[in-house]
């Protein structure tokens, strides 16, 4: 049966086998670096056509279907297109911040994906604090934001900054609170943990109601902080032209919408370990011949397939909800998300003391 | 009571999100509903609708006879003078002189299909037609003429 974790662990053997301990180390953290470099590209490249493909056929229309079959190399050709155009700083921006502001977006992008099982024993770094990790260096990606609507000495870039930053810091409660309603049932912060103890069910199964309910108000949350439509007020296309990255051209806007894209299959991967199982496949309870059916198909194949079904939803949203405003914007967060998974919250921590989820 | 409203208010929104994802996601499931068509290659089978709106023509019958009486009604519609038309004055064999169309002029580059001047026509000479494959290399070739040459006027139209 394939498997990434053989694949990890012969390499290590053949690596030791050959090399001196320091060497193995350098030599397997290059190998990383380049593993998550590859993976941001393809990932760029599958999620950009997905969106384009799932927004046509929502709107009933065919999608980009002209470059190579079925249009599968439109966004390899785009990419093409973006590398070649000149990378242009404005006269009257900060030049520093304005050609710092994209790197950092994507430096936080990459942090964000060490914790993240991507199936079973595949993990860069299983510290033992991975959910605070994650929504401690998520945070961070607003200072890109800010910086590149500050540097930019644009006023729609810094109206699109101050409202991100607004958005990011409301919306990243309410998603804190519905990823501790998770760690509260495991009793751990540690990434691997937590998709152990979903061994015999996932907790959006397990944790009743309550779960789903945290369910519902993280992806919402999420949605939110990674500025996509219809939370889409940092970019705001109809009244910002396009927020923070107006100034932006060739490379370096392509940067900021790969970072986005990228930051959706991240939040989408966390969502997935915390809420149906991460790597595990579906078990039910005590059905052990089910169980060892679903054993049978790789890990790695049950997590990229959740995380996959989770960005589409999040695409479903996109195409389908109106906008916000900014005032309801902010009325969604603090006078019905943020209230309700408080509530919530304690809902499942009083089941988790009484012990009454599965 | 504020309690019911809040809950109300929730599940309302809640409810009325969830039937509009299930239409698009109707859309999403039901490929045979895309509308798009493949120009270039379906050109032989193109499906306009009805009332798609491609230039201007003049309706001429079998005998080469159109029921434009040169009233200018079109031309005094056209938003953009997009219509000239130049009137000639015919002698009836009582040898009274009336007012006839002599040449139609449409400028079809400054013509944005608002269909005023069909709405305009008192005797329907004129009719939206769907061709809309209107390139050329020269802009003199947009300005058409569009009674044909030698046509006149039907019998018994004022």
């Amino acid at each position: 049966m394939f498997s990434l974790e053989g694949l990890t662990n012969s390499l290590q053997q053949w690596l030791a086998a050959n090399f001196s301990a320091g060497w193995v180390l350098v030599i397997e953290s290059i190998i990383v670096i380049l593993l998550a470099i590859a993976l941001f590209a393809v990932l760029g490249l599958i999620l950009v056509l997905m969106e384009r493909k799932v927004a046509a056929h929502m709107q009933i229309r065919l999608g980009p279907n002209r470059v190579g079959p079925q249009g599968m190399f439109q966004t390899t050709a785009d990419t093409l297109k973006l590398i070649m155009k000149e990378g242009l700083t404005p006269d009257g921006a900060d030049k520093f911040l304005f050609n710092l502001a994209p790197f950092v977006v994507m430096i936080v992008a990459m942090l964000l994906l060490a914790p993240i099982a991507f199936a079973k024993n595949f993990q860069i770094w299983d510290i033992n604090i991975g959910v605070l990790f994650v929504s401690a260096v998520s945070s961070i990606s607003v200072i890109g934001i800010l910086m590149a609507g500050y540097s930019s000495n644009n006023k729609y870039s810094l109206l699109g900054a101050m409202r991100s930053g607004a958005q990011i810091v409301s919306y990243e409660l309410s998603a804190g609170l519905s990823i501790i309603s998770i760690v509260v049932l495991t009793g751990s912060l540690q990434l691997s943990d937590i998709v152990a103890s979903q061994q015999n069910g996932w907790w959006l199964f397990k944790g009743h109601i309550p779960a789903l309910i945290a369910f519902v108000i993280f992806i919402i949350a999420v949605t939110a902080e990674t500025n996509r439509a219809p939370f889409d007020m940092a970019e705001a296309e109809s009244e910002l032209t396009a927020g923070f990255h107006t100034e932006y051209s060739g490379m370096k806007f392509a940067l900021f919408f790969l970072a986005e894209y990228i930051n959706i299959f991240i939040v989408c991967a966390i969502g997935a370990t915390l809420f149906l199982g991460g790597w595990m496949p579906l078990h039910f309870g005590n059905l052990q011949g089910f169980n060892h059916l679903m054993d049978y198909i790789p890990s790695s194949i049950w997590f990229f397939g959740k995380v996959f079904f989770l960005i589409f939803l999040i695409m479903w949203f996109r195409w389908t909800f109106p906008r916000l405003r900014i005032d309801q914007l902010l009325n969604l967060e603090w006078k019905y998300l943020l209230p309700i998974s408080m509530l919530n919250l304690l809902v499942i921590t009083i089941m988790a003391i009484m012990g009454w989820h599965f | 009571m504020f309690i019911k409203d809040y809950i109300s208010d929730v599940y309302k929104a809640v409810r009325s999100l969830l039937t509009g994802m299930k239409t698009t996601g109707k859309y999403f499931i039901h490929p045979g509903e895309i509308i798009t068509q493949q120009y270039p290659e379906n050109r032989d089978q193109l499906h306009l609708p009805e009332r798609f709106r491609g230039e201007v023509v003049m309706i001429h019958d079998e005998n080469n006879e159109h029921a434009c009486t040169g009233c200018t009604a079109c031309e005094l519609a056209c938003p953009n003078a997009t219509i000239k038309i130049i009137t000639k004055f015919d002698i009836s064999p009582e040898g009274k002189k009336k007012k006839a169309l002599d040449t139609f002029i449409y400028h079809l580059e400054l013509c944005t299909m608002c269909n005023l001047c069909i709405q305009a026509c008192p005797t329907d000479a004129i009719k939206m037609a769907q061709n809309f494959e209107h390139s050329v290399y020269d802009r003199s070739k947009l300005t058409k003429k569009l009674n044909q040459p030698g046509s006149k006027i039907k019998e018994g139209v004022e």
